[in-house]
């Protein structure tokens, strides 16, 4: 390929990357741009993609929040290990009732101690959240024995685990809410078993010894699901449905860490680093220029190459943005002139030994050792921080990782605009001044 | 130009500025943030002017330990307070309503006793697994096990500086060390070693070109990264000092770390890795006499 045919590579490259890297919807000399979002139909295959910046919970606003499991009770190693995987599954449960758009839960374990951690992304009253989150709320189906002035509950050891799920329904006859119940197969016996021993008798369902609802059993019920039916309104039969959905932490857990950040703070995070990345981006442009005149010119156009490439990939991939991952994004600006600074001073010598373009190759290849050594290095430690492979004795999570990963990827695409494009566009202007 | 023959002078200046770090650690040691110690921030955006003095006196008849409020400018104001569960956090809320009319928790956080160790431990297996891989990458590289401990040597250099500067940062203008400070010692690292491979290279290329001894080398390839090592350093300061002015309490204190770390990181490099080597090579040199 010829530099000019990787030049029409690069440009066209770019255009690309400059599509999605736009915002949604903007305003340039007075006119209203909106740009589509990928709908691409190949026969039954279909792309869909809307080119949206993914912002962290600091950006957009959340609750982070870390939880501790008691596992004293438990002293097998292997029991405690399903045990937090019992908490993340009801948790989970917990969290997806609150319609949350792409919560996170995931467990981690450091030095003995084990951690559900929670994000949940724009949630408005993170209080109720917590509250429902940590209930340890254990619930049970209890037998009535003794006549209507002394009566006693007496738990069965049918139990939330038992069950698989509960949903609101109407009933057909009388348009009423209604709430169904599923069974586990094992639980479906034992329910069996219970409601044989308690015809016309009342099976009450307790959450953390309270009676929620005491419905009466009609007849043995062998399918393994059940109907309670009642005097609900719609909002009770929902409630009883969610309480029973939620069930019951295998555990108890503690609120260890709670980092809530309101919209508001968000949004204005995010204008204040763009502004600040804006003065420094324009900076680095008028240094460049001043440094290296026309060279440098060639290194500002790389250098907006490699911010409209980073965008567009963040978008792609897509990276997760945090305040920490802004910071590294723009850290990395300053870095990803350093290769072009390293061939220009390497150029300004060797011009002076051999023709111009002659010295450029020469610059280039020389430099790239350092170039490549020195990137290595850096993108070691940007791994390190990543902690790709989620080792436990590494940092898992926040912001050092957000601000890893932006870090690595302003380095890779660094080294592609440093090397490839600046080249490129040297080999060609040099060319021209030629002629 | 003979770089070199000054050797002592960069020590005593690297000397120097540790010395006044390390001074600053013993004394007045680290101003850990909630990250480490545990304990609560809230931001809260308060409608009407309110005296942090007399909010912090009501506060504390609830029972509830104020560290500090500072006024952020605008109707925002930042508490630390001792850790506080969502009882106290609502009392504190109602207390503030009372005297300031509307309010509005911009952000809060709230962080156990038990993170703060953890964080520590991390943090030190991150930089050790760090320091390890680039000793071994250099080395291999360079061929030379100098070059690996050099370069380690002046990456700790920088950490060093970085962490006494802050201690001092911290004592004097309340820089608390928190995630994101951690974050900034991290990158530290990478920043100190890539100066130090650029000039590493020099010597690596220039010694299988002409040969010659290692402190000729060195002084030529000091000369010929110099304006290289500054202007990239430029660069990147525009960048950070962009970031500190304009980027908000929050990440302020994050880019000055970075900032130190850097200028730190642009002078260890010729100035401190490449004169250890040069030194290391002729107390090898007297011993072998």
């Amino acid at each position: 390929m010829t530099p000019e045919k990787k030049l029409l590579f690069i440009i066209l490259l770019f255009g690309v990357a400059l599509f999605i890297s736009l915002p949604a919807n903007f305003t340039l000399f007075d006119r209203k741009f909106t740009r589509p979002d990928l709908d691409l139909r190949f026969g039954s295959f279909e792309i869909k993609k809307n080119f949206d910046l993914i912002f962290g919970l600091d950006l957009a606003g959340g609750s982070h929040l870390v939880f501790e499991a008691d596992v004293s009770g438990i002293p097998d190693s292997q029991r405690r290990e399903s045990a937090i995987e019992g908490v993340r599954d009801v948790i989970e449960r917990r969290v997806n009732l609150f319609g949350i758009s792409e919560p996170n839960v995931q467990t981690s374990t450091f030095a003995g101690k084990d951690r559900i951690i929670v994000e949940l992304p724009g949630i408005k009253e993170p209080k109720e959240a917590i509250e429902l989150i940590g209930k340890t709320a254990q619930l049970s189906f209890a037998e009535v024995s003794g006549e209507a002035e002394e009566q006693t509950l007496i738990p069965t050891d049918l139990t939330g685990a038992d069950l698989a799920r509960a949903d609101v329904t109407f009933d057909q006859t009388t348009g009423k809410p209604v709430v169904t119940l599923e069974f586990t197969s094992e639980g479906g016996n034992k329910f069996a078993e219970i409601t044989g021993k308690n015809v016309a008798k009342q099976l009450p369902i307790l959450l953390d010894g309270q009676v929620i609802s005491a419905p009466v059993v009609q007849e043995q019920i062998t399918g393994g699901s059940a109907i309670i039916s009642g005097e609900f309104t719609l909002d009770e039969a929902k409630t009883l449905a969610i309480q029973l959905n939620a069930g019951a932490l295998p555990v108890p857990i503690s609120l260890v860490e709670e980092r809530t950040v309101g919209a508001t703070l968000g949004a204005e995070s995010v204008e204040r680093s763009v502004k600040a990345g804006l003065v420094g981006v324009a900076m680095v442009l008028v240094f460049m220029v001043a440094a290296y005149g026309k060279l440098g010119i060639v290194a500002d156009l790389g250098l907006i190459i490699f911010g409209v490439l980073t965008l567009a990939l963040y978008k792609l991939i897509p990276v997760v943005l945090t305040l920490p991952g802004i910071a590294g994004f723009l850290l990395s600006v300053g870095m990803a002139v350093d290769s072009n600074i390293l061939i220009f001073e390497r150029f300004k010598e060797e011009k002076g030994k051999r023709p111009t373009s002659d010295a450029l190759e020469v610059s280039f290849g020389r430099a790239w050792d350092s170039i490549r050594d020195a990137n290595i290095a850096t993108l070691v430690t940007a791994f390190i921080l990543a902690n790709p492979f989620d080792w436990s004795f590494l940092h898992t999570s926040g912001p050092v990782r957000g601000f890893a990963i932006t870090l690595a990827l302003g380095i890779g695409i660094s080294l592609f605009t440093g090397i490839v494009v600046s080249r490129n566009l040297l080999r060609v202007f040099i060319r021209e001044e030629k002629k | 130009m003979n770089w070199m023959k000054f050797r002592r002078v960069y020590f005593l200046i690297s000397g120097a500025v540790i010395a006044v770090g390390v001074y600053s650690l013993l004394t007045w040691g680290l101003n850990l943030g909630v990250d480490f110690k545990g304990g609560a921030l809230i931001e809260y955006k308060i409608e009407k002017e309110i005296s942090t003095e007399g909010a912090t006196a009501k506060i504390e008849e609830k029972g509830i330990a104020v560290t500090s409020v500072q006024k952020l400018g605008g109707e925002t104001y930042l508490f630390r307070l001792e850790s506080v569960d969502n009882e106290k956090r609502e009392s504190i809320k109602g207390v503030l309503q009372e005297v300031g009319g509307s309010v509005e928790e911009l952000r809060f956080e709230n962080v156990g006793p038990s993170i703060g160790p953890e964080l520590i431990k991390k943090t030190i297996y991150a930089l050790v697994i760090a320091a390890i891989a680039i000793l071994i990458w250099i080395t291999i590289q360079f061929k030379s096990f100098k070059f690996g401990v050099s370069a380690v040597l002046a990456m700790f250099h920088d950490s060093l500086v970085l962490l006494g500067l802050y201690s001092l940062l911290g004592h004097l203008f309340a820089a608390e060390v928190d995630f994101l400070f951690v974050t900034a010692m991290l990158t530290i690292l990478s920043f100190s070693v890539h100066d130090t491979i650029v000039v590493y290279d020099r010597i690596r290329e220039s010694q299988k070109k002409l040969g010659g001894n290692l402190y000729d080398l060195a002084n030529k390839a000091v000369t010929e990264t110099f304006v290289r090592s500054i202007n990239n350093s430029f660069t990147i300061i525009f960048m950070l000092v962009a970031l500190a002015l304009l980027g908000g309490s929050t990440i302020k204190w994050f880019a000055i770390a970075l900032l130190i770390g850097t200028i730190s990181g642009t002078y260890s490099s010729p100035f401190v890795a490449v004169p250890l080597l040069v030194t290391w090579e002729e107390i090898k040199h007297k011993i072998s006499k």
